[in-house]
């Protein structure tokens, strides 16, 4: 602990801090522009200039530690002021030359009303500007269809460089030129080729760098914010959804350090224009082989009459990525109902199953212990691509050092250097063994693209067979993970969304084993195997599923309904409402509980309330928000017994186009846009592959 | 007046031979190993106790800043930088040492690298001296080839190679943090302190950077004693001091001289006088072009030394000593200068970035007259706003041409004003700084 004087009160404070930090902790506000505390010190920006009594000029307190401030002569801590007119006079000449070349364009600035340079120049501006000279302009650049760049407004802090060399792990961004003539841009104008550059947005001190589709749509103060989770990929980032009237217009990422820290992914910022597209706001009805719209009723009743008559047993339920616990239970409840076994929210071959134990499908080492990790293996996953945030998290890792990883699978670029194994199971089967000298925490990390295929039972269980040899797995650390890719799979799991005794997989569902099937916002199957079966598609979207429907029932998208999620780490979340469902759409838990009273089955339920007082109750760890149940772990010896033969062919990442991967986005212009360009991206030559 | 026999460069215009029989018959690379095997305290205790301050413009003690590297090695090996990236404008004394006195400067990195635990040494070379690196690269070829470097250097028992780095032609990377960033392959721009290169310098070990001249005349201090060079120029301002005269004198030179000679003395020795007599004086920029100017007034018997300069507010900074004469448009001249501070900031951090360019537009403003004179204290204040805080020193290099201008001519600027707001629709004159 490091003792100093802030403002006159003596404090105590760690040995790392920084005087920032120091001083905050000390009640005193320091203005910043450059300092992040995510990002490495720069220094460059010179607003938090603090007054060290018995230094010849003020330090910037961002970037000076605390333990290089020497007491003062006479012994006692070493003084900081924060106040002083000397410090203020410091930075108001600093805001001075901030604003001599800023265009002043609040009035048709994005940023404005959440702009930190607006913000501290009511702190430290003046009124006018002594400043006759032209002032200068820059060239907006291209650099990408996310990030709009309007450069004169740049102010150098270099966050976004930082952020895109540090953090995201593409080197993209850079400055040209010196002094009064540097400029932000990327490698002559190309596009970023990162999946998180849209952080570089929130980071932006200013509006030289804002959201392109966001452009001009909306100010700051006149959203209404509503806190709530993301679905498009299992981590469960915390996002804030901005909304006007009916429209999402933007979302924006909530800090948790435990999952997503302050970034978000690119498909989770910028999926709202899909869910306006290609919404199914009326329930329809197939017709002569044609879908034509109706009434709830008639709905209802088409679809009693294609169920009424069919043997429990040839009814079944698909289940899809981003439909909440709440909805899965109601539909899980229907079924019992009906008295059908058949329900999966599982991917074809998947061998996951709750019967393995909780630890059998949990990222069991959490996101945050990640940091904890000394060692890692990837097998049959690309987390760049199946899940942004949480390879940055391994980024990060691997940044302190000292953090060896290899990788079984795609050969890809993951941002950090890998050791890199093998394509296939047979290197699964030869893995162990191999740990580097001296990893008392090493992890495995297995994705779906080694699990969902026939022999995906046998590769989990000589996974699990390998992270036993190995000693991932003890009871002070648990290395063994599933990484997951559908929001709602893990809840799924736990609430037993699987097939009960006798009852079909997916597969077998999909193969055309059932005569009436339900999809449940299941859109990624190919249905092709069950056209002879009559289909109740409910969802968002008009995209596969409801194309080979008979009946539409159309839904809310999880924006527009609360419901828990629970994340890859096995970490219960909720999302709150944000706008309401279009046209004739409803909550999804609604439209089944409606359903099963038209079937004469009513499920015992009448509101939301009562839905997740149902869930909590046979559920209670659901109950526990952000809270992970621990898992445990002795389930995985179990898991490695079985063994089996595995095929040889190679891994596949589960996430073929990362920004085409749910119904939303595949509705999103912008995700279009960004697909096409990674896809011109994959297809260039790089001049050195012969 | 410096006696000959005092003189430390003593091939200093190119007159002998520069190789290595030519330094060995000057007396170099006598005696090396012998001071080495005294161990590294000795060489640091006489370099303290010689006085020598840096010659590089701040006028650090430099036994001083070898003292400050770590004594023991924690795994980390040592490295001595030697900064020739000699941009400082009027500044011409570096390049002559590596052109004709080369072993001076490679005998003294041997010593120096030895007394702060180096087993390894850099010199960055300006990317305009071309010539000069090859003169140096030439040298250091010739000493690798008599066994003065490499392994067992000199037969002193200490290993040390010794390198050239060539930078681009860059004035930050004369700052020692940009030297060691472009050193390392990055961009030049300056880092933050703490933490200082003698714990954290190039590749993230223990460094210390000192000035080609600083490190050329540790072997002659060593061989002569400490006593002897303490005895030239005042306390606190000891040895002797290589000034570079430009401007309006009869000849301009690169001299040795001893420190604290007075400014008449010096120009009138060895300079021919100012053009056009004593009198014709207008005003002196002592240290480069980043230290404030000196009226004539204050020059007649001015010592030329750290702390009388200091005192002046001024500096003695590299020693090159820029004179004018009264056919001079001062303040076009400091525009100029300003144009270079402006053209040679990094970028990095705001009051410079943004404060050289402002400077530099008023005073251009103010060599016409196109200004108010409201904006002379405008001026001063954004030179003050610049001063002190910035990463490095470039911001305040930047900002002292400004101040000594109008602490000393701000008539000559209200004279400016004056003369456009009476005829303000006459031709603009074309207007040189000097010539």
């Amino acid at each position: 602990m490091a003792k100093l004087v802030v403002d006159g009160t003596e404090i105590e404070v760690p040995d790392h801090y920084t005087v920032l930090q120091a001083c905050e902790a000390g009640g005193a506000e320091i203005p910043r522009f450059c300092f992040h505390e995510r990002l490495s010190i720069a220094g460059n920006c010179r607003m938090c200039l603090v007054e060290w009594q018995g230094a010849p000029k003020p330090i910037a307190s961002c970037a000076m530690g605390v333990m290089d401030l020497r007491p003062d002569r006479d012994g006692t801590p070493p003084k900081i002021n924060t106040k002083t007119p000397s410090v203020r006079k410091a930075r108001e000449g600093v805001m001075e030359f901030l604003l001599i070349n800023h265009p002043l364009d609040c009035p048709i600035c994005d940023q404005g009303g959440e702009c930190d340079l607006q913000d501290q120049a009511m702190a430290y501006g003046v009124d006018a500007s002594r400043y006759q000279e032209n002032k200068r302009a820059v060239e907006d650049k291209y650099i990408g269809p996310l990030v709009k760049t309007i450069m004169t407004r740049c102010i150098h802090c270099t966050r976004c460089v930082r952020f895109s060399t540090e953090v995201a792990g593409v080197p993209d961004l850079g400055a040209t030129g010196r002094g009064e003539d540097m400029e932000i841009t990327t490698y002559l104008e190309g596009a970023m080729g990162s999946e998180m550059q849209g952080n570089v947005i929130d980071l932006c001190p200013v509006g030289a760098l804002t959201s392109k589709p966001y452009a001009f749509s909306a100010r700051p103060w006149e959203l209404r914010k509503t806190e709530s989770i993301d679905v498009m990929d299992a981590v469960g980032s915390n996002i804030r959804v901005d909304t006007r009237g009916p429209e999402v217009m933007r979302i924006m990422p909530r800090v948790n350090e435990a999952v997503n820290e302050e970034w978000i992914s690119d498909k989770t910022r910028f999926i709202w224009d899909g869910l306006r597209s290609q919404r199914l706001d009326k329930p329809y009805v197939r017709f002569d082989g044609k879908l034509t719209p109706t009434g709830w009723q008639e709905a209802f009743v088409a679809a009693k009459s294609a169920i009424e008559g069919v043997s429990p047993d040839r009814i079944g339920i698909v289940a899809g990525p981003t439909a909440s616990v709440e909805e899965l239970y109601a539909a899980k409840a229907l079924m019992a109902a009906l008295g059908s076994p058949n329900l999966d929210i599982r991917a074809p071959h998947s061998p996951l199953h709750p019967s393995h134990g909780r630890a059998s499908f949990l990222f069991n080492s959490t996101i945050e212990g990640i940091e904890d990790a000394d060692a890692l293996m990837i097998v049959g996953s690309n987390p760049r691509k199946e899940a942004p945030v949480l390879n940055a998290r391994i980024r990060k890792r691997w940044r302190m050092g000292n953090f060896p990883i290899a990788v079984i699978g795609e050969n890809a670029d993951l941002t950090y250097d890998y050791v890199y194994l093998g394509a296939g199971p047979q290197t699964v089967a030869k893995a162990a063994g191999n740990l580097p000298a001296g990893a008392e925490r090493p992890m495995m990390i297995i994705g779906q693209g080694a699990l969902n295929r026939p022999d995906g039972a046998a590769v989990l269980s000589t996974a699990a067979k390998v992270a036993m040899s190995d000693g991932l797995v003890g009871e002070e650390w648990n290395g063994f993970n599933v990484l997951h890719t559908d929001a709602a799979q893990v809840g799924g799991l736990d609430i037993g969304f699987v097939p009960g005794d006798g009852g079909k997989t997916t597969a077998d569902m999909l193969a055309g084993g059932v005569d009436v099937l339900f999809l449940l916002g299941a859109d990624e199957y190919d249905l092709s195997g069950a056209a002879d079966a009559t289909i109740i598609y409910i969802g968002t979207h008009g995209d596969r599923g409801a194309h080979a429907a008979d009946i539409i029932l159309p839904g809310a998208a999880y924006t527009e309904k609360p419901g828990t999620f629970v994340n890859t780490e096995g970490r219960p979340q909720t999302t709150l409402r944000a706008a309401f469902p279009p046209g004739d759409a409803r909550a999804d838990w609604a439209i089944l509980r409606a359903l099963s009273g038209v079937l004469d089955k009513p499920l015992p339920f009448d509101s939301f309330e009562q839905l997740r007082a149902a869930v909590y109750a046979d559920y209670p760890h659901l109950m526990r928000l952000d809270a992970i149940e621990p898992a445990d772990p002795g389930t995985i010896t179990a898991l490695a017994s079985p063994g089996g033969q595995m095929a040889s062919d190679p891994f596949h990442s589960s996430v073929a186009d990362f920004h085409l991967t749910n119904p939303i986005a595949r509705a999103s212009r912008t995700m279009a846009e960004c697909s096409a360009l990674a896809a011109a991206r994959t297809g260039e030559a790089t001049g050195t592959d012969g | 007046m410096l006696a000959d026999q005092d003189r430390i460069f003593t091939n200093l215009y190119g007159l002998h031979d520069a190789g290595l029989a030519g330094a060995r018959a000057r007396g170099q690379w006598d005696g090396t190993a012998g001071f080495i095997g005294k161990g590294r305290d000795w060489i640091i205790d006489r370099v303290k106790k010689s006085g020598l301050r840096g010659r590089g413009g701040a006028g650090f003690p430099t036994g001083l800043k070898w003292s400050f590297m770590p004594k023991e090695s924690d795994g980390r090996p040592h490295y001595l930088v030697v900064n020739a990236d000699e941009s400082e404008p009027g500044t011409c004394k570096d390049r002559e040492i590596m052109r004709n006195d080369p072993h001076l400067l490679i005998e003294g990195c041997l010593i120096a690298g030895f007394a702060m635990g180096a087993n390894a040494g850099y010199i960055y070379i300006r990317g305009e001296y071309i010539r000069e690196r090859e003169a140096l690269q030439a040298a250091i070829d010739e000493a690798y080839d008599a066994g003065l470097l490499g392994k067992n250097a000199a037969k002193s028992g200490w290993d040390f190679d010794l390198y050239i780095g060539h930078g681009a032609g860059a004035y930050i990377c004369g700052e020692e943090t940009a030297l060691i960033e472009s050193l390392e392959g990055k961009k030049g721009m300056p880092r933050l302190k703490p933490p200082f290169p003698a714990n954290c310098g190039l590749y993230g070990c223990p460094t210390t950077v000192n000035n080609v001249e600083s490190i050329a005349v540790v072997p002659e201090i060593l061989r002569r004693g400490a006593e002897w060079f303490e005895a030239i120029g005042r306390p606190n301002n000891t040895g002797t001091k290589l000034f570079c005269i430009s401007g309006h004198v009869e000849r301009r030179c690169n001299v040795e001289e001893a420190m604290s000679i007075p400014f008449r003395e010096l120009i009138e020795k060895h300079a021919g006088g100012v053009r056009g007599g004593w009198d014709n004086l207008l005003a002196v920029i002592p240290g480069g072009s980043s230290v404030p100017c000196l009226p004539a007034d204050v020059c007649n018997d001015l010592p030329m030394d750290f702390d009388t300069l200091r005192d002046l507010r001024s500096g003695l900074g590299t020693a090159a000593v820029i004179v004018m004469d009264k056919s001079t448009d001062i303040v076009r001249a400091i525009a100029r200068i300003s144009y270079f501070y402006k053209h040679e900031s990094c970028g990095q951090c705001t009051p410079c970035r943004e404060g050289t360019g402002w400077m530099w537009r008023v005073v251009n403003r103010m060599a016409e007259g196109r200004a108010q004179k409201r904006e002379i204290d405008m001026l001063l204040e954004v030179t003050h706003q610049v001063e002190g805080h910035t990463i490095c020193a470039l911001g305040d290099a930047a900002a002292w041409p400004v101040q000594g201008l109008i602490r000393h001519f701000r008539h000559e600027i209200e004279k400016r004003i004056d003369d456009y707001a009476a005829n303000p629709h006459s031709d603009p004159v074309a207007m040189e700084a000097a010539e």
